[in-house]
């Protein structure tokens, strides 16, 4: 392919070198100046080094792109998957009338914080204890310091270090849900956990 | 209600029944004895008016009286202006001595002495209470109708109506009155704390002159007087811990508890000489009671250890030998005594394992017989009293949701919490008579604490 390529604009240059010999000028160069050939070699050899660099560059440029897009997309990866972590660790424990021991159907949750607060060796969290409005408002403030306890104490006892772990009680000043059925006094009736310090990029466990 | 039963028996003390009737000069209660109480009259005069209705609502508010109303201003006056030859209607010219008090006048008036004491003991008037005014004076004279004289006049120069002392020298003119009268000391002079969105306001126990008495918008419970009636306690949540503060009533200066700000420390409690404050903090081992000198704001001591149970709500008896409190030490909660130094703990308010609802709340009357809480029945809370001496408990409410009882200083009324009228709202409940009011007619107050008697502010502060 390049060799006939050559050989075509060998043979065309030649060609017109003769036809602008023709007619009534005196032919000023009748054989292939050795100047000129070279002139047009050298032409020929840039465009192909142009046209080598325009390529390389695009190539070069595209694997950057894709790069960056990888590295965007690991990031995005990595900060969807703090924030899942972070919600698993936010998920609430919620309690039965007037009790503040850990109920089975809440040990999941617990254990998940467990994970987390293990694959996340700084980080650091706050229990709230809270209480519906049924019970007694001062008695609330040591039955949700009971329920903050009870949370703590399940997670040090699944061997996390329990200076990590801060605990507050707001009785039942701080309801989640408004209303005065069951089925607000249920959700109220709870344990949230909020980050106090190492929660900027959770690990997954 | 067996407790019910046995108390009615017992005799004439706390023996009303809760009814959802509201007061409009009604009483209610099975043992009311309309005849007992004696009648008292107040003479219509012009001006004063202000004066008039606070000391009339005083004496009507005490529940130691029947309040007899007059019909209309002719009458009135036809009767108190009709002459009548006093002396000749009782025998016994002894009684007719007027008082002998401090706020005693020179006498009777020659005006008062007209009065048609015949008319009104028809009336079926004890007492009859003329207010008039002499120059910057207030001259209040209390008739003796039966012994046809003076009682007593009390002359005293009250503030200008207006005036932010104008109310509490009015109702402490009404209690010297009643102690004219009766010989008993009144609650005119009283006010109650409470809480209302997380801060902590004053009314005088007639409802008038609610005022904000925190200062911050950090979330306020559990306000607590002081036994001078100048200083109370209450907790705040900061930083999620409870800090105790103690406040100046008249300054509004407050000053954090010395131990405060480190732990949730809750339900403050003074004691009855003003030296120590009892109250409870929440740790990792539970809800514990400690002590602190409040005046040195020294030597904390621990008077419990729960081994995690709870142990909360302290309240001391008059005598300030002993405190009752919480404790979650069978199960649920039940009232518990123990000395004022920790030792000797037990059981004080008797239950039913397994049967009865978590008792909380206690207030320890100022007379020292009784025990004030409330208790879970049924699944809502209802005010019982407990008997010192005898240690049986008596529901005292039965309609609606009732909760943190707060006695007066007669120890014969009780404010407390309560949703009878559908919404919750602040209550007075006189347990001789039963009558029931509402001291305040708005949704969402609690936790009440009732003042002792309260004197004049002091003038200087050290």
């Amino acid at each position: 392919m390049k060799s006939v390529s050559l050989v075509l604009v060998l043979g065309l240059s030649i060609a017109t070198v003769a036809s602008s010999c023709g007619g009534n000028q005196a032919p000023q160069n009748p054989t292939p100046n050795a100047d000129s050939a070279a002139a047009a070699d050298r032409a020929r050899q840039d465009s192909i080094a142009a046209a080598q660099a325009e390529a390389d560059r695009q190539a070069r440029e595209e694997a950057e792109r894709v790069a960056r897009q990888r590295e965007a997309d690991s990031l995005a990866a990595l900060s969807r998957s703090s924030e899942e972590v972070r919600t698993t660790l936010a998920a609430m424990v919620h309690f039965d009338l007037d009790k503040s021991n850990i109920r089975s159907d809440e040990m999941g949750a617990l254990d998940q914080k467990v994970a987390i607060l293990q694959a996340n060796p700084d980080l650091r969290i706050r229990v709230g204890g809270h209480c519906d409005e049924r019970g007694s408002d001062e008695y609330n403030l040591a039955l949700g310091n009971r329920r903050a306890q009870a949370a703590k104490q399940y997670l040090v006892s699944h061997g996390i270090d329990a200076s990590r772990i801060e605990t507050q009680s707001w009785g039942e000043e701080r309801p989640l849900v408004d209303g005065h059925d069951e089925s607000a006094w249920s959700q109220n009736r709870r344990d949230e956990f909020e980050v106090v310090s190492g929660g900027d990029n959770l690990r997954r466990p | 209600m067996c407790c019910l039963c046995d108390s009615t028996s017992r005799g004439n003390r706390l023996t009303a029944q809760d009814t959802s009737a509201i007061d409009r000069g009604v009483r209610i209660g099975i043992d009311y004895r309309p005849g007992v109480r004696p009648g008292m009259v107040m003479l219509p005069r012009k001006g004063l008016d202000s004066v008039r209705t606070i000391v009339a609502r005083d004496l009507d508010y005490s529940d130691r009286f029947e309040i007899i109303t007059l019909p209309g201003g002719d009458s009135i006056r036809l009767a108190t202006t009709a002459p009548s030859s006093s002396g000749s209607t009782t025998p016994r010219g002894s009684r007719r001595t007027p008082g002998t008090g401090g706020g005693s006048g020179g006498g009777a008036q020659a005006a008062m002495a007209s009065l048609n004491y015949p008319l009104y003991q028809a009336l079926g008037a004890d007492f009859a209470l003329d207010i008039t005014a002499a120059g910057d004076t207030t001259v209040a004279t209390l008739h003796d109708i039966a012994a046809a004289g003076v009682r007593r006049a009390v002359r005293t120069v009250l503030p200008p109506a207006g005036d932010p002392d104008f109310r509490q020298a009015v109702h402490r003119l009404a209690d010297q009155l009643l102690q004219a009268a009766l010989g008993t000391a009144g609650i005119g002079a009283t006010r109650v704390l409470f809480v209302k969105d997380g801060k902590v306001y004053q009314i005088d126990q007639d409802g008038v002159d609610q005022k904000l008495v925190s200062s911050t918008n950090r979330q306020a419970m559990s306000p607590a007087w002081a036994a001078d009636g100048h200083h109370f306690a209450y907790m705040e949540f900061q930083a999620g811990k409870g800090w105790l503060y103690y406040q100046d009533m008249a300054t509004g200066k407050r000053t954090p508890v010395s131990t405060t700000g480190t732990a949730l420390d809750f339900t403050p409690a003074f004691s009855p000489d003003g030296q120590t404050m009892a109250f409870s903090r929440a740790t990792e081992e539970g809800t514990d009671l400690y002590t602190i000198n409040i005046k040195s704001n020294c030597c904390l001591r621990r008077l419990t250890v729960g081994h995690f149970s709870d142990n909360l709500s302290p309240t001391f008896s008059p005598d300030g030998q002993r405190i009752a409190f919480v404790s979650t030490r069978p199960g649920l909660p039940q009232v518990y005594v123990m000395a004022a130094d920790g030792t000797d703990q037990q059981l004080f308010a008797p239950f039913d394992y397994g049967v009865t609802g978590s008792s909380n709340a206690p207030e320890w009357s100022p007379d020292g017989q009784s025990v004030a809480f409330h208790r879970d029945v049924a699944g809502t809370l209802e005010v019982f009293v407990l008997d010192v001496r005898t240690r049986t408990v008596r529901q005292l409410t039965s309609v609606g949701r009732n909760e943190d009882p707060t006695w007066a200083p007669d120890s014969r009324h009780l404010a407390f919490v309560s949703d009878r009228s559908g919404y919750r709202q602040l209550w007075i409940i006189d347990l001789d008579t039963g009558r029931i009011r509402p001291l305040l007619q708005e949704s969402g107050a609690r936790l009440p604490a009732w003042s002792p008697r309260l004197s004049e502010a002091p003038s200087t502060t050290p």
